[in-house]
C-alpha cells in the first residue's frame, strides 16, 4: 500500500477462539496513519471481536497486533490513553448537560480542569452543540447525541479512533454531518477504523475490508472492489408484469437452466445477477419472450458496494 | 369507505404538553393501493412512527380521516387488528420461547384455528428459512433471523396488509437483502400490501412508491425514479486535493445550485453538467487545486433525500422570519 506512511494499526494472523467457535480466523491487515478504514461484515462475522482485541479488552488466541506501535494485549494502559472508542451503545448521561458529559469523560481520561476548559469549547463547536451546551443530553435528538458521544470519545485527543456502528438508526442528513467530522479528524492525522451496515457510508472509506465467518475475504478501495470482487454482473429488467418475470426466472434458476446468482424485486424492476456475457442477456430476453412477457428495458447496471459485499461474502474463498 | 389498502385524508395529530404541544402529523393525505410496497422516509422526528400508529388506531387522531382496507382507524380497531400484520419499532420477540413456540404464541393471539396453524406455520418457517431452527430459543438467533421470525409471526393470520416500522434496524446488508427479497416474493406471490418506514435509502429504492415526510407533512409522494427526478439538474462528483478551499471556491460559482459533501468528495448539483464541469475545472486550476477527473453521476435516493429536505428547511426558516 502506501509506504510513505507507517501503519497506525497492524494485525498479523490474528485469531480468537471462544471454546470451539473461531470468531476471528488468521486475519491480516494494516491501517495507515490518517486513513479511514471500513471494517465490514455480516452480524457475527467477527468485527466487534477484532475491535475488542485491538482495544486490549480481550486477548487473542494467537497472532500479533500493534496499535501506534504498542501491543494492545501487553501495553494496554499506555495504548488506551491514545485511543478513542465509540460504539452503538455508547453511554451518555441523560441527566447531565452536553457540557457536563464532555467534562465527565475529560476527567475520566485525566485532563486537568484548565485543559478541559479549552477542550470542551472545541468539542462543543465541532459537534455543532455550542448553542446547546447547557441542554440536558436526554432531550437531544439522535444526531446530536451521536456527535456528542464522538466528542466524549475523543476528549483526550486520541491518535486512533475505533467506531463500532456509530450511526445506527440515524437519518441520512445527520449521518452525512457525522462523516464530515470523521473526515476532519482524518485530515488532522487521526486514524479511523469504522464498522457500518450502511453501504453508502462504506463507500466513504478510503479502504474497506470484508470479513465473513471470521475470515478476511476482500480488502481494497471501494472503487477497486467493484471492479475485482463482483461475481457476475447486475442486469436490470423492466416489465409491466414483474411478478411473471420473477416466477419465470426463479424457475429457470431452480431448474438450472440459467446460472442466476440472484433474482430479486427492486420496486418496479427486477435485478438479476448473471455471468458477464451478452449471451446470457440474450438468453434472458428469449426466456421471457417465449413466455410472452413484455419487456420494457434490459440494462446492465453498475453494481453497488452492497452487491459486491454480498457477492464477496457468499462466494469467495478467503485471502 | 375507500378502495385503498391504506388511506389518510387531511390527517392531523397533535400532542398536547405544558409548553404548547406539538403537531406531529400536519394535514397529511396519502393513499396506498393493494399490492403496493410503500416506503415512508424522513429525518428523525418527522412523524413517521406516529403516522403508522394513528393509521393502526394505536393513537387517536386529532382531525381528518384514516383507514386500512376501508376500515376506520378509530372505530374499527379490532377488525383492523385481525386483518393486518404489524412490526413495531425495536420490536422484540419473547427471547425465552423457541422459534416454534413464538409462531404458536402469535397464532393463538390472532385466533388462528389449529388445523390452519398446522398448515401455515411450516409454510411460513420454510419461507423465512427457519425450518431447521424451530427448536432454537428466539434470544439465540442472529439479528437477521430474529427479524425474519418477526415477519413470519406477523403473517401467521394471513393479513392482507403489513405495517413495518424500521424492521431491519441494526441488521447487516446480507440479512437486510434477504428480508427485502422475502417482501418482494410476498408481493408477487400473495399480493401483500407493505407499508414500511426505513432509515436505509437503498431500501427505499426497493419500494414501488415512496413518501418523504418532513415536520409532519408529506413533501413528496411518488415512485423512487420520479422522486430522484424532483432534484432538478445534474450531479457532478469532484475529488479535490485541497478539500476545504475547493468547497468554498466551488460553492461560490454561479453554475452551482447546491453542494453536498461526500467524504473527501464534493457532490454538486448544476443545471448543465458539461458546461459547469469546465467552469469548475477552470476555477480549481486558477487556484492551483488538483483534482481527479470530474464525473457526472446518477442521483441516488440518498442525495435526493438530503436535497429535498434541505430545500424544505430553508422554506420553513424563511416563513418563520
Amino acid at each position: 500500500m502506501n509506504d510513505a506512511k507507517k501503519p497506525a494499526i497492524m494485525v498479523e494472523e490474528l485469531t480468537k477462539h471462544f471454546g470451539e467457535f473461531v470468531a476471528v480466523d488468521h486475519v491480516n491487515f494494516s491501517v495507515n496513519e490518517g486513513e479511514i478504514f471500513g471494517w465490514l461484515g455480516p452480524n457475527g462475522a467477527g468485527k466487534t471481536t477484532t475491535i475488542r482485541m485491538l482495544l486490549g479488552l480481550i486477548k487473542p488466541t494467537s497472532g500479533r497486533m500493534s496499535v501506534l506501535g504498542f501491543d494492545p494485549a501487553k501495553e494496554t494502559k499506555t495504548m488506551q490513553a491514545q485511543v478513542g472508542y465509540m460504539s452503538q451503545q455508547f453511554t451518555l448521561y441523560n441527566e447531565l448537560t452536553a457540557r457536563e458529559n464532555i467534562r465527565f469523560y475529560g476527567r475520566v481520561y485525566g485532563l486537568s480542569p484548565a485543559a478541559l476548559d479549552q477542550r470542551q469549547d472545541e468539542l462543543l463547536q465541532m459537534a455543532g452543540l455550542s448553542g446547546r451546551a447547557n441542554v440536558l443530553t436526554g432531550s437531544l435528538s439522535g444526531g446530536w447525541k451521536q456527535r456528542l458521544a464522538l466528542g466524549c470519545a475523543i476528549v483526550h485527543r486520541p491518535q486512533v479512533v475505533f467506531l463500532d456502528e456509530p450511526t445506527a438508526g440515524v437519518d441520512p442528513i445527520s449521518r452525512r454531518e457525522f462523516w464530515e467530522l470523521i473526515y476532519d479528524m482524518a485530515k488532522q492525522g487521526v486514524t479511523i477504523l469504522v464498522t457500518t451496515h450502511y453501504m453508502d457510508e462504506a463507500e466513504l472509506c478510503q479502504r474497506v475490508g470484508f470479513i465473513s465467518a471470521g475470515k478476511l475475504v476482500a480488502m481494497d478501495s471501494p472503487a477497486r472492489l467493484k471492479q475485482t470482487q463482483m461475481h457476475g454482473r447486475v442486469l436490470e429488467i423492466g416489465s409491466p408484469a414483474p411478478d411473471r418475470v420473477m416466477s419465470v426466472l426463479k424457475s429457470a434458476q431452480q431448474n438450472g437452466d440459467m446460472p442466476l446468482d440472484e433474482v430479486a424485486l427492486y420496486g418496479a424492476q427486477i435485478h438479476a445477477v448473471i455471468p458477464n456475457s451478452e449471451n446470457y442477456r440474450d438468453a434472458i430476453r428469449q426466456i421471457l419472450e417465449t413466455d410472452g412477457i413484455p419487456i420494457t428495458s434490459l440494462e446492465w447496471i453498475e453494481p453497488t458496494l452492497e452487491d459486491v459485499f454480498i457477492s464477496a461474502v457468499s462466494e469467495r474463498p478467503s485471502l | 369507505m375507500s378502495d385503498f389498502a391504506i388511506s389518510a385524508k387531511d390527517l392531523v395529530k397533535q400532542f398536547k404538553s405544558s409548553n404548547g404541544g406539538l403537531t406531529a402529523i400536519d394535514n397529511l393525505s396519502l393513499q396506498v393501493k393493494a399490492g403496493e410496497t410503500y416506503g415512508l422516509i424522513g429525518p428523525d422526528g418527522a412523524g413517521k412512527t406516529t403516522t403508522i400508529r394513528v393509521v393502526l388506531g394505536l393513537l387517536t387522531r386529532t382531525k381528518g380521516e384514516s383507514s386500512i382496507l376501508g376500515l376506520d382507524s378509530m372505530r374499527d380497531t379490532y377488525e383492523i387488528r385481525e386483518r393486518i400484520g404489524y412490526i413495531a419499532q425495536q420490536f422484540v420477540l419473547p427471547a425465552d420461547l423457541t422459534v416454534m413456540e413464538n409462531m404458536l404464541f402469535f397464532a393463538k393471539i390472532q385466533g388462528v384455528a389449529s388445523d390452519q396453524q398446522k398448515k401455515r406455520i411450516p409454510e411460513l418457517l420454510a419461507f423465512a428459512g427457519l425450518t431447521n431452527f424451530t427448536g432454537r430459543l428466539a434470544g439465540q438467533l442472529s439479528g437477521g433471523m430474529k427479524k425474519k421470525l418477526a415477519l413470519a409471526c406477523s403473517l401467521v393470520h394471513e393479513p392482507q396488509v403489513v405495517l413495518l416500522d424500521e424492521p431491519t434496524l441494526g441488521v447487516d446488508p446480507v440479512s437486510r437483502r434477504e428480508f427485502w427479497n422475502l417482501l418482494g416474493n410476498l408481493r408477487v406471490e400473495k399480493g401483500l400490501t407493505v407499508f414500511v418506514c426505513t432509515p436505509y435509502m437503498d431500501e427505499a429504492e426497493r419500494c414501488t412508491r415512496v413518501g418523504l415526510m418532513y415536520a409532519g407533512k408529506l413533501i413528496a409522494d411518488d415512485t423512487p425514479a420520479n422522486i430522484k427526478k424532483m432534484v432538478s439538474g445534474e450531479l457532478l462528483e469532484i475529488a479535490p486535493s485541497d478539500f476545504v478551499s475547493a468547497r468554498k471556491l466551488v460553492a461560490s460559482l454561479s453554475c452551482v445550485k447546491e453542494l453536498q459533501t461526500y467524504g473527501d468528495k464534493l457532490h454538486v448539483f448544476v443545471d448543465n453538467g458539461a458546461r459547469c464541469k469546465s467552469e469548475v475545472e477552470a476555477a480549481l486550476a486558477s487556484h492551483g487545486i488538483q483534482h481527479e477527473e470530474i464525473r457526472q453521476i446518477e442521483v441516488r435516493m440518498e442525495e435526493a433525500f438530503i436535497s429535498l429536505i434541505r430545500q424544505r428547511i430553508e422554506i420553513n426558516s424563511r416563513e418563520e422570519k
